[in-house]
Formats: structure tokens, C-alpha cells, sequence
């Protein structure tokens, strides 16, 4: 584990920058970006959700194969979640 | 040893170190919680049997005379529900699990006890809020919650289900992650993954699907109740959002729910078949990995559901092809099993019952669900009796013949004692009889094209109906014998030996019951799982011959 990841001061500063990432998602959905809407929301998501998996889960620093392999694992499923059911919205007749 | 000879009352084990009620609920032993387990699934299969006894009832009748058309949609709803997941997804993981996944591999414990009996609590507040939930009016929905039904129209009890699935949901969950790190972190010495019994194998990739599977459903419960309380547009194509969607989440964890049940009561087997055929596995690897396979492919083949709700004919082909290959490790444990049967000293004992049982009744269930996986047939016989058939092939045929002999294989060593051998077959016998009456006259009507989830029919499915009825009660009575005996036994039954089948695998080499921490020192394990040909017959003083 790296020397840093362990102050306090530096967790309250990863819990602060995810509340400012809240701020600008609720602040974003004020704007109309057309497109750009669903791409900016799961981004700032996807962001946070790296920042909590990194530092408050402890995976950055982490020594461990294992723990590589997990994370590889949630992640592989995930995909498969995604890239199955895009398989049915990529190709349904919509009319 | 010479503390083995002492009858059971007088050496210290699990069971009689404390008493008191305090010393349960506040245990930490993984056996002890196993059987607060036992305790809890038991009740919930009686009250969902209950369910299923009232649904067989009113369909007994073509017309709908026992109960109003709302009545038996909830009917049928709670029986799903209370099956699914309070009674099939932690049965066998939870009870036999618990129980045998530390001794087999030589440990003290499971990894984490505390949280082994959090999940315990999660499990019963879960229970709790689904009693509270069907005393106050229960809910309609089917145990699919299907959207937008779901969310926009029903007004019963959504959220209240939902909240103790999603409890539930994390006592299984806990549970899987607590096997994962024991599997990796606390095998005995010599104990190498090549050396794991298969129970261990079959349990290890239950816990990845719990793991991967549970977060998503928990998740689609929370974007159910999203959009019933505050209307947000994810399923309901009124505000925008897709109704398949939720089938497309509900599925990715609901299909390999399916396997959540039945991998372990596979393990069973594994262990069972190999005893009482005194003979070493066919094939070890290919069993040990085919477990892992069906946990990685049972992810792939969700949409099977969803041929005919209006999904993507191109994906659904996909799903279709894919459905077809997790019939391959599935039939190479049928396989396999067959061959280690083949020239094998067979003995004809409750626990092997059961095992022939699975056997026949799992690959009628496996082979209907490859009709169900082909789209033509599919959309034939879709929300047809056909498809309630083939699940109870596999979720009740399957499963629960796995874990009834599961039951009678390893209830020695839970409870010290032996339970009656003739009435143990005898109930085998009519589970098997009362079980294929019930269900396989449902195949036939729902061929000829009886739906599901209906409490009237038309006046030419009486006679199959009836029949299903009948059987219903005889299968009824099976479970209740086993039921009677074991608990009888617990006070009357002759006292068991060490190792009454003589068997290998760790458990048998510590006492019956085991002491709090199983071992008095840790194992050496220099011998592979199932070294039968190696074995020889002891004159033991009790079991089977
Ligand atoms: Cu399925």
C-alpha cells in the first residue's frame, strides 16, 4: 500500500472531488447538449465509479494478482452485460 | 483415537459444547449456522409447498372454484418467489454448504464467521419482510416482476417483494464470498486445487455466479422501485423507457440463478456416485471444470427468455446457439458419471436412490430445455405448462433429489445419528413416483397448448390436471417422511460412526458430530478426492453394505 492513500486528508479530498463530479452531473442536466447528454452523465459516472473502485477500495497499490484478477472479472461481465443486450438493441426492427 | 470408541453423548462436539438459545443465535460456527440455515429453508419450503398445494387445488377443476382469478395470481407469485429465493438459491450452498466446505478442505472454519452469520440475519430479515409482505395482501406480478405490469398498473405489494429479495439477495452474496476466500486462503496443507472434492468445485463456481449475478438484480429491484415511486423513465415505454430492458437485466442474474441452485446438488452427486459405486470419478478434471464452464457459459444465454417478447430475431439466434453449448458441460457430467457407475460395486442406499434419481430426471429436464433454446419450438410452447414442466425437472427433479440425498449422505456426520435405511428408501421411492406424476403430465399439456398462470381452463385438460394433483400429494408426503424420520432419528436413530459409508474426503476422517473446529489438528491431505479402487472395506459397525 502506497504512503499517501493512507492520510485521512487524502480520502476526504477523493470524497470531495466526487461531490463536486454530483454538482456538475445535477448541473449538467440543467444544459441541453443534445447527444452529448448521455455521454457526458456516463462519463462523470464512470469517473467516480474509478475514483471509488481506485482509492476507496484500495485497488490502486494493490500488490496482489488476485485482486487484478477480480477486478478483470467484474469488469469481463460487465462488457458482457453491455455487448449482449446492445446485440438485441444494435439490431431490432423498430418500426 | 481412542476418544472415537466413547458413545456420542459423551465426547465434546459441536452440538453439545454450549446450549441455550444465545449460544445459536450468537454463534460463530460454521456448523451451527448451517443449521440455523436448515431450520429457515426448511420453513420456507413448507410455506411455499403450501402455496403450491393451493394452486394444485384449484386446478383440480376446470372451472376457477376455490379461489378468485386475483387469489391465484398471487398464489402463484408467492410460491415462485419464496421457492426461488428463499428456499432453492440457498439451500444447498447455505445448509451442506456451510456445513462441508471447511471440513472438506480441513479447515477450522469459513473465512469470514461473522460475516457467515450476518448472512444468516440478512436472510431472516429478507424472510421477514416477504412473510409481512404476503400476510398483507402479497403480490401479483409473477416471481418475475415483469414490467411495465410491474411498475405502472399493479397495486400490490412491488416494493415491500422487492426490498426482501434485495435483502436476501446479500445474505447470498456474503455467503459466495466467504466460500471464494475460504477456497483460495484456508485449504489444509496438501489440499491442491487438483486434490478439491467436487462438492468444493461445484460450490467455488456458484459462489463467482452469486458474486457477479446478485448485484444486477438488486440493482433492476431498485430501478423497478425507481420508476413505481417516482416515475422515472427506464422500462415504461410511456416515459421513454424499454420494457425489454428490464427482462434483459432481470435475466443476466435469473438465468444463472438456475445454476446457482443446481451446481451444488450436481456436487452432491459427484460425491454420492462415487461412494456407492466405490470407484474413483471418470474424468475429474473435466467434472471439477465444468462446473467453472457452466458458470461462465449460464451468463451468456440469458434472452432465451425473451424470444418471442419482441427482442432482436438476429440476438435471439445468437442466444438460441448459445443456449445450446452450456448443454455441453452439463451433459459431460451426465457423462461422466454414467462412466464411473460403469463396472462399479454398486450399492443400492437412500443417498444413491436420490443420485439415479437426479440422473434421470435432470437430463429429461436439460434435454426439454434444449427444445425450449431451439426458437421454433420455443414459440410454440412458451408460456405453456411445457416450460413450467421443464423447469421443475430441473429445479425440483434436480435440485432437490441433490440435495435430499445430500441429506441423508452427509445427516451422520450433522447429527451423529443414522437415519431408519428402509423408510429412507422408501421415501425416495415416492418422491420419485409422486414427483414424475405431478410434472409430466404438464409437459403434455402444455404441448397441446394449456398457458401458464391461468386458474380456469378448458374442460379437455382435466384428466393430465388431475393426475398432476394427485401426484402433487403424493410428493407431498415423500418430503414429509424425510422430515419425520430425521427428526425422530436425532433422539432414537442407532449412533453413527466416524465414517458409516466409508468414504473418502476429509469429513469422514473427523467424528460424527465434529468438534467446534473440526480437525484436533490440521490434516496433511497426500491422497487424491476419490481414491476408491485404494479403499479398503473396513468391517465398520454400522452403514450400508
Ligand atoms: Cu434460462
Amino acid at each position: 500500500m502506497s504512503e499517501h492513500s493512507t492520510s485521512v486528508g487524502f480520502y476526504v479530498m477523493i470524497f470531495i472531488i466526487l461531490l463536486l463530479l454530483t454538482a456538475t452531473t445535477v448541473g449538467a442536466a440543467f444544459i441541453n447538449l443534445g447527444p452529448l447528454n448521455p455521454v457526458i452523465a456516463l462519463g462523470i459516472a464512470t469517473t467516480k465509479a474509478l475514483l471509488v473502485v481506485l482509492f476507496f477500495m484500495h485497488v490502486k497499490g494493490a500488490s496482489e494478482k488476485m485482486i487484478q484478477v477480480v477486478i478483470m472479472m467484474g469488469i469481463f461481465f460487465l462488457l458482457l452485460l453491455l455487448g449482449l443486450a446492445l446485440a438485441d438493441y444494435g439490431t431490432r426492427l423498430w418500426s | 483415537m481412542a476418544t472415537a470408541t466413547l458413545p456420542v453423548t459423551e465426547r465434546e462436539n459441536y452440538l453439545n459444547k454450549e446450549y441455550g438459545i444465545r449460544s445459536w443465535l450468537f454463534t460463530i460456527d460454521h456448523k451451527r449456522i448451517a443449521l440455523l440455515y436448515l431450520l429457515s429453508v426448511t420453513f420456507f419450503f413448507f410455506i411455499g409447498g403450501l402455496f403450491a398445494l393451493l394452486i394444485r387445488l384449484e386446478l383440480l377443476t376446470p372451472a376457477g372454484d376455490l379461489v378468485q382469478a386475483d387469489t391465484y395470481n398471487k398464489l402463484f407469485t408467492m410460491h415462485g418467489m419464496v421457492m426461488v429465493f428463499f428456499f432453492l438459491i440457498p439451500v444447498v450452498p447455505a445448509t451442506l454448504g456451510n456445513f462441508l466446505v471447511p471440513i472438506m478442505i480441513g479447515a477450522k472454519d469459513l473465512a469470514f464467521p461473522r460475516i457467515n452469520l450476518m448472512s444468516w440475519y440478512l436472510y431472516v430479515i429478507g424472510g421477514i419482510l416477504i412473510m409481512h409482505c404476503m400476510l398483507t395482501g402479497g403480490v401479483d406480478t409473477g416471481w418475475t416482476f415483469y414490467t411495465p405490469y410491474s411498475t405502472a398498473f399493479t397495486n400490490t405489494k412491488i416494493i415491500e417483494a422487492g426490498l426482501a429479495v434485495f435483502v436476501a439477495g446479500f445474505s447470498s452474496i456474503f455467503t459466495g464470498l466467504n466460500f471464494i476466500v475460504t477456497v483460495h486462503r484456508m485449504r489444509a496443507p496438501g489440499m491442491t486445487w487438483g486434490r478439491l472434492p467436487l462438492f468444493i468445485w461445484a460450490n467455488y463456481a456458484t459462489s463467482i455466479i452469486m458474486i457477479l449475478g446478485t448485484p444486477v438484480v438488486a440493482i433492476t429491484i431498485i430501478l423497478v422501485a425507481a420508476e413505481r415511486l417516482f416515475h422515472l423513465g427506464i422500462f415504461d415505454p410511456k416515459l421513454g423507457g424499454d420494457p425489454l430492458l428490464f427482462q434483459h437485466l432481470f435475466w443476466f442474474y435469473s438465468h444463472p440463478a438456475v445454476y446457482i441452485m443446481i451446481l451444488p446438488s450436481m456436487g452432491i452427486i459427484s460425491e454420492i456416485i462415487t461412494c456407492f459405486s466405490r470407484k474413483r470419478i471418470f474424468g475429474y478434471k473435466f467434472v471439477a471444470l465444468s462446473s467453472v464452464a457452466i458458470a461462465v457459459l449460464g451468463f451468456l444465454v440469458w434472452a432465451h427468455h425473451m424470444f418471442v417478447a419482441g427482442m432482436s430475431v438476429y440476438a435471439a439466434l445468437i442466444f438460441s446457439f448459445l443456449s445450446y453449448m452450456v448443454a455441453v458441460p452439463s451433459a459431460i457430467k451426465v457423462f461422466n458419471w454414467t462412466a464411473t457407475m460403469y463396472k462399479g460395486s454398486i450399492s443400492y442406499t437412500t443417498p444413491m436412490l436420490y443420485a439415479f434419481g437426479f440422473l434421470g430426471l435432470f437430463t429429461i429436464g436439460g434435454l426439454t430445455g434444449l427444445f425450449l433454446a431451439s426458437l421454433g419450438i420455443d414459440v410454440h410452447v412458451t408460456d405453456t405448462y411445457f416450460v413450467v414442466a421443464h423447469f421443475h425437472y430441473i429445479m425440483v427433479g434436480g435440485v432437490l433429489m441433490g440435495y435430499l440425498g445430500g441429506m441423508h449422505f452427509w445427516w451422520p456426520k450433522i447429527s451423529g445419528r443414522m437415519y431408519p435405511e428402509g423408510w429412507g428408501r422408501l421415501a425416495a421411492l415416492i418422491v420419485f413416483i409422486g414427483f414424475n406424476l405431478t410434472f409430466f403430465p404438464q409437459f403434455i399439456l402444455g404441448y397441446v397448448g394449456m398457458p401458464r398462470r391461468y386458474w380456469q381452463y378448458s374442460p379437455e385438460f382435466q384428466v393430465l390436471n388431475v393426475l398432476s394433483t394427485a401426484g402433487s400429494t403424493i410428493l407431498g408426503v415423500g418430503y414429509l417422511l424425510p422430515m419425520i424420520y430425521f427428526l425422530w432419528s436425532m433422539r432414537y436413530g442407532k449412533q453413527a460412526p466416524d465414517n458409516p459409508w466409508n468414504a473418502a474426503g476429509l469429513e469422514w476422517k473427523t467424528s460424527s458430530p465434529p468438534t467446534t473446529f473440526n480437525f484436533d489438528e490440521t490434516p496433511v491431505v497426500d491422497f487424491e478426492a476419490y481414491d476408491y479402487e485404494n479403499i479398503k472395506d473396513t468391517d465398520d459397525d454400522g452403514g450400508a453394505h
